[in-house]
Order: structure tokens, then C-alpha cells, then sequence
């Protein structure tokens, strides 16, 4: 039994070792990158408003207090409030719920229609990518938010169906990446030994081909956040995301636009998080294509 | 030459008929019932009487097999008829063509300076010499595109329009009515723009030839203005064309702001109407200006670079 034993303790103690190790690594590198820190600070608060918002405030975003109506950002108003006297710091963080929700369904529909048209493509090859890649050029030549209002009209509004809008839209940025990366890793040795030994197609899609393609993907997904946490509040400044008590963040500008003389907050407030929110996702995805190699 | 542009002529035709197809697929074909959503033409629709809605659906081909529909419209499209706008009764290209060179003006003049911002600050940035100035410049661009464009323009109307009454917040008036929204526009654009030539200023400044330029007795600016600008230019000429698309979709959403007459009023109150045909009309010249104006960046290239030689290829499409 000892003979077992013996040879678990020093493998035990490795991963300690290495993680020590890993740790100062890991502050060096956020040490040199102070944005990167911050931003990743950012998109977790965000993403704590968006899934637990009560964490921040637990006030209810859509009651108010109509004699507090119209205070300036202060102690007991971090934002300020509105119109109605709701507290605009409340609604921002709720807000949050609704803004990310939209996003998320967004880019996945994006990632997951777009990935699966370039796998198709990129895999298949012959007739089947060219009629894909011709559709592709196609929607990329359409400007994506003419053609998420196309889709808006034909379904209607609400936040759901303005993130498939906005999804959409970014369908055809993703099935380029994923067919072009496709179209590198098909040529790879490995999949060609892969197939040499009889390896069937699926196999060699699933063990091979997806998971040494799909990196650039997911880099593309991270910057698409940004640009459709953009796309979603551009759609819901429009009035096309939830209906009005619904403190979506481009909402919320919209809101705010008829008192820009008397009540700067409720419009610069909101747009600050917006900007802060997609600065950050922006500055981390850059952060995953490349700088993470130097880890 | 001509060859050439004849084949990218024809390749512009088939895109504007994939965008008509496309557009015209999404309105009909996803779930929503288009006729009942006409009558009672927003969202909380009131029952309508079934016999007008037969009527309304007769009146579109609503009740015509779907291809059938499609060939029909198609037709009508090919000889420039759109068709008719639900909500006004005007046919669509009337409709869009008078709206549209409001939105075209707005989108010259914010590409216009979006060049001049841009690539000043891209210019600037490259050319100074001490690094705090170049890392507070080259830190600009990544927070203009961060920013939501139509947060961009009320903050300006907010301190230009109310605080400093220096320009009108609203209108079509002028020159000076459309100073806010060109700026508001040229932001995002002029962010994208100067990243990319900085970028491409920085490598073109690493090349041999630069420093053959300098070794001759050329002067700084010399050098940069006129060896590595012209070179450098390209892959910004490239991503200008690509961003007229997005920079037109955003003087949508501006017009908007600036409750400017143009092509972003009649698609809005389009979208809230599910007025078809219109939306239809609005993404079909969307892709329309976006394809002519990636021909002329196109046609531009071996004027700046001799050594392009205009050659039958793809059109660039590539993701910025």
C-alpha cells in the first residue's frame, strides 16, 4: 500500500507549487494591464446587476416617488431620478437584466446559426459553400441595422425579438470566420491521418475539425458583444425593445432625451454605463485575441 | 478596364436582387401576419372586420401562393416599381428618393469629416515624437466606437443646444442644423478610420523605402505626408467604403435625434406601421448606396497605388 501511496504525495504537492506560481503570474499580467483589470471588474458588476441585480439596489425600478421627482445625482440618488421620481441608479442595474439578456441571445443566435453555416460550408466545400458564401456576401452587403429592423417589423417588438434582430444581422460575420478557419484546419495533417484511418466524418468534425476551429469564433463572439449591446440600445432608443415601464438601457436615454435641459443625468448617466460596458467587453476581447499568449 | 467595371456592375445588380430576395423572405415568410398587423397598423390592434382583411390581403396578393407573390413583386421591382406604401398610399422609390438625399448629404458630410478627424488624429498620433502624446491619441479611436452614436448626439445638443445656444437641436435648416448630427455621425466612423490608419501608418513606417526617403534628405513631414500617407491610405479607403453602410444606418437613428427629415423618418414610422413595401424599399437602397460606393473605393485604388491593376475578384467583403 505505502508503495501506492508514496508517489501521490509529491504530485499532491505540485499543483500547490504551481498554482503560487500561477498566481503571481496572473497579477503580473493584470499589473502591466491596469484596463484590462478594470475591465474585467466592469463586465462582472455588470453581469451581477444583469443575473442577482438586488445585490445593488433593492428598490423596485419601475415604483416611484413623485414628490423626489427630478434630484440630481447625490447620496441618497447615486443617479438621480426621473420624471416619476424613480431612482435612476435602480433602473440602470435592472436595466442590466434586460440589456444583457438581449445581448446574450443575440450573439449566441449569431454564433450558432453563423457558426453552423461556415462549418457546413467550410466542410461540405463544392456547390454547397458556394451558394452559402454567396448568401453570406449578400447579407453582409445589407447594412446590419436596416436589416434588423427588417426582421423587428416582421416580428414585432420587444426585447427578445429585437436581440433575434440584432442576431440576425451578425449572422454572416460569423459564418465567415468559422468557414475560413474551417477551410485552415480541413488541410491540417492530423485530419488528413485522421481520415487516413478511417476515421468517420462526424468524428472527424467533432474530435478534429470544431475544436481547433472554433478559437477565432469565439474571439469574434466576445467582440460581437460589444457591438450588439450597441445594436440592442440603438434598437430600444427607437422604441422597438420592451414596452415603457421596462428600464431598458437604451430606453432609458430615450426616456431622458425630453428633459436634456433640466435633467442632464438621465441621459448622460445611462449612456456612461452603456460606453463603460461595451469599453470593457471591447478591451477583453482584444485581451483574448493574442495577449492572453503572454499569460 | 471596362471589362471590369461591366462585371462589377453585374455583380452589384445581383447583390441589390439577393437583398430585395432576402428582405423580402424575412418580411413575408417569418410569423406575424402582415395584413392584420396593416389594419391595425401598430401593436395593440383592435378586431378588425375579417371581410376588410380579406379584402386588404386580395388588395396586396397576400392570398397568392408565396414564389407567386415573389415573382410578382419581383417583376414589378425590376422595372422600378416597389410597390405602395400601406400606411400613405405613395409608391415606395417616391417616397424613399425624396427622403434620401437629405440622408445622403448627412451621411457625405459626417464621412467627409469623419476623413478629416480621423485621419488627422491617426496623422498626429504617428507623427509625434513623444509617447505620452501618442498613447493619449491612439487611446481615442477604441472609446469613439464604444460609444453609442445616438448617446453622442444628445450629449452634443445637450451642451451646444441648451447650455450654449450655438446650434439648433432640431431641423433641417442649413449648414448649421447640420453641423451637430455630421459630428455626431463622424465620431464612431472617424474612430474606426484612424485605428486602421494608424495602424497601417505604423507598419508603413517600418518599410525600406522610408528610409530611403529619409536617407535622401527628405524631411520629416515630407516623409510622412507624402511616402507613408499615400501608402498607408489603402486599408482605411477599404474600411471608409465598408462603414458607409453602417454610417448610413446610423443617420437613421440620428435623423431621429435631430427629428431631421430623411430616410430616418420614413423608416421609423415604417417599422412602427409594418408598413412592408417601405421597409422593403429602405433595405434594398441601403444595400444600393453601400454597392456603389465599395465600386468607386474600388475604382480609386490604382489611382493612389499604381501597381493595383483593376482585376476580376471578389468584392472585399472582409470583416473590419
Amino acid at each position: 500500500m505505502s508503495e501506492l501511496i508514496a508517489p501521490v504525495a509529491p504530485v499532491l504537492e505540485r499543483p500547490a507549487r504551481m498554482h503560487d506560481g500561477r498566481l503571481r503570474r496572473t497579477l503580473s499580467f493584470f499589473g502591466h494591464r491596469p484596463g484590462l483589470l478594470v475591465s474585467v471588474v466592469v463586465v462582472f458588476l455588470v453581469g451581477v446587476s444583469a443575473f442577482a441585480p438586488d445585490v445593488f439596489s433593492s428598490q423596485d425600478p419601475t415604483a416611484g416617488v413623485p414628490a423626489e421627482n427630478f434630484r440630481a445625482p447625490g447620496a441618497a440618488h447615486w443617479f438621480g431620478t426621473d420624471s416619476l421620481g424613480r431612482d435612476l441608479f435602480t433602473r440602470v442595474v435592472h436595466g442590466a437584466q434586460l440589456s444583457l439578456r438581449a445581448t446574450l441571445i443575440a450573439v449566441a443566435f449569431a454564433f450558432v446559426v453563423g457558426g453552423t453555416i461556415g462549418l457546413v460550408a467550410g466542410f461540405v466545400g463544392r456547390w454547397v459553400d458556394d451558394v452559402l458564401m454567396r448568401l453570406v456576401d449578400v447579407v453582409l452587403s445589407i447594412p446590419t441595422l436596416f436589416l434588423s429592423l427588417a426582421v423587428v417589423t416582421a416580428l414585432g417588438y420587444g426585447t427578445t425579438k429585437v436581440a433575434v434582430a440584432v442576431g440576425f444581422a451578425n449572422v454572416a460575420g460569423f459564418a465567415r470566420v468559422m468557414r475560413s478557419e474551417v477551410l485552415r484546419v480541413r488541410l491540417a495533417l492530423y485530419v488528413e491521418a485522421s481520415r487516413g484511418i478511417g476515421a468517420r466524418w462526424w468524428s472527424v468534425l467533432g474530435r478534429h475539425v470544431l475544436p481547433n476551429s472554433i478559437g477565432p469564433v469565439l474571439v469574434l463572439a466576445t467582440l460581437e458583444f460589444g457591438t450588439s449591446i450597441l445594436a440592442v440600445s440603438s434598437l430600444s432608443f427607437l422604441g422597438y425593445g420592451a414596452p415603457p415601464p421596462a428600464p431598458e438601457w437604451g430606453t432609458l436615454i430615450s426616456d431622458g432625451r425630453n428633459y436634456l435641459a433640466n435633467a442632464w443625468w438621465l441621459t448622460t448617466l445611462p449612456g456612461l454605463t452603456i460606453a463603460a460596458t461595451v469599453l470593457a467587453t471591447n478591451r477583453i476581447a482584444r485581451a483574448l485575441d493574442g495577449e492572453l499568449r503572454q499569460w | 478596364m471596362p471589362r471590369y467595371v461591366i462585371r462589377r456592375l453585374v455583380q452589384a445588380v445581383g447583390v441589390l436582387w439577393a437583398a430585395y430576395t432576402l428582405s423580402f423572405f424575412i418580411l413575408v415568410l417569418l410569423p406575424g401576419d402582415p395584413v392584420s398587423a396593416m389594419a391595425g397598423a401598430g401593436a395593440d390592434s383592435a378586431p378588425v372586420d375579417p371581410a376588410r382583411l380579406e379584402a386588404l390581403r386580395h388588395e396586396y396578393g397576400f392570398d397568392q401562393p408565396v414564389p407567386l407573390q415573389y415573382l410578382n413583386h419581383l417583376g414589378h421591382a425590376l422595372i422600378g416599381d416597389l410597390g405602395d406604401s400601406v400606411a400613405t398610399g405613395r409608391p415606395v422609390t417616391q417616397l424613399i428618393t425624396q427622403a434620401l438625399p437629405q440622408t445622403l448629404l448627412l451621411t457625405a458630410s459626417a464621412l467627409t469629416l469623419a476623413f478629416v478627424l480621423g485621419g488627422g488624429l491617426a496623422l498626429a498620433a504617428t507623427f509625434s515624437a513623444r509617447p505620452g502624446v501618442r498613447q493619449v491619441l491612439l487611446s481615442l479611436p477604441p472609446l469613439g466606437v464604444s460609444v453609442p452614436t445616438f448617446w453622442i448626439g444628445l450629449m452634443l445638443v445637450q451642451f451646444f443646444s441648451f447650455r450654449n445656444q450655438w446650434f439648433p437641436a432640431f431641423g433641417n435648416d442649413g449648414l448649421k442644423g447640420l453641423v451637430l448630427p455630421a459630428v455626431t455621425l463622424a465620431v464612431p466612423t472617424g474612430a474606426q478610420i484612424a485605428l486602421v490608419l494608424a495602424k497601417s501608418l505604423i507598419t508603413t513606417l517600418d518599410e525600406p523605402y522610408i528610409g530611403t526617403a529619409r536617407a535622401k534628405g527628405a524631411g520629416r513631414r515630407h516623409v510622412h505626408l507624402r511616402h507613408a500617407l499615400r501608402n498607408a491610405s489603402l486599408p482605411a479607403l477599404t474600411v471608409a467604403g465598408l462603414l458607409v453602410g453602417q454610417l448610413m444606418a446610423n443617420a437613421v437613428v440620428i435623423e431621429t435625434v435631430f427629428s431631421r427629415n430623411g430616410l430616418g423618418r420614413v423608416t421609423q414610422s415604417a417599422v412602427s406601421t409594418q408598413d412592408i413595401p417601405v421597409v422593403q424599399g429602405v433595405v434594398v437602397y441601403g444595400a444600393l448606396v453601400f454597392v456603389v460606393v465599395n465600386l468607386l473605393v474600388d475604382l480609386v485604388y490604382p489611382v493612389l497605388d499604381p501597381r493595383i491593376v483593376l482585376a476580376p475578384r471578389r468584392p472585399v467583403v472582409a470583416a473590419v
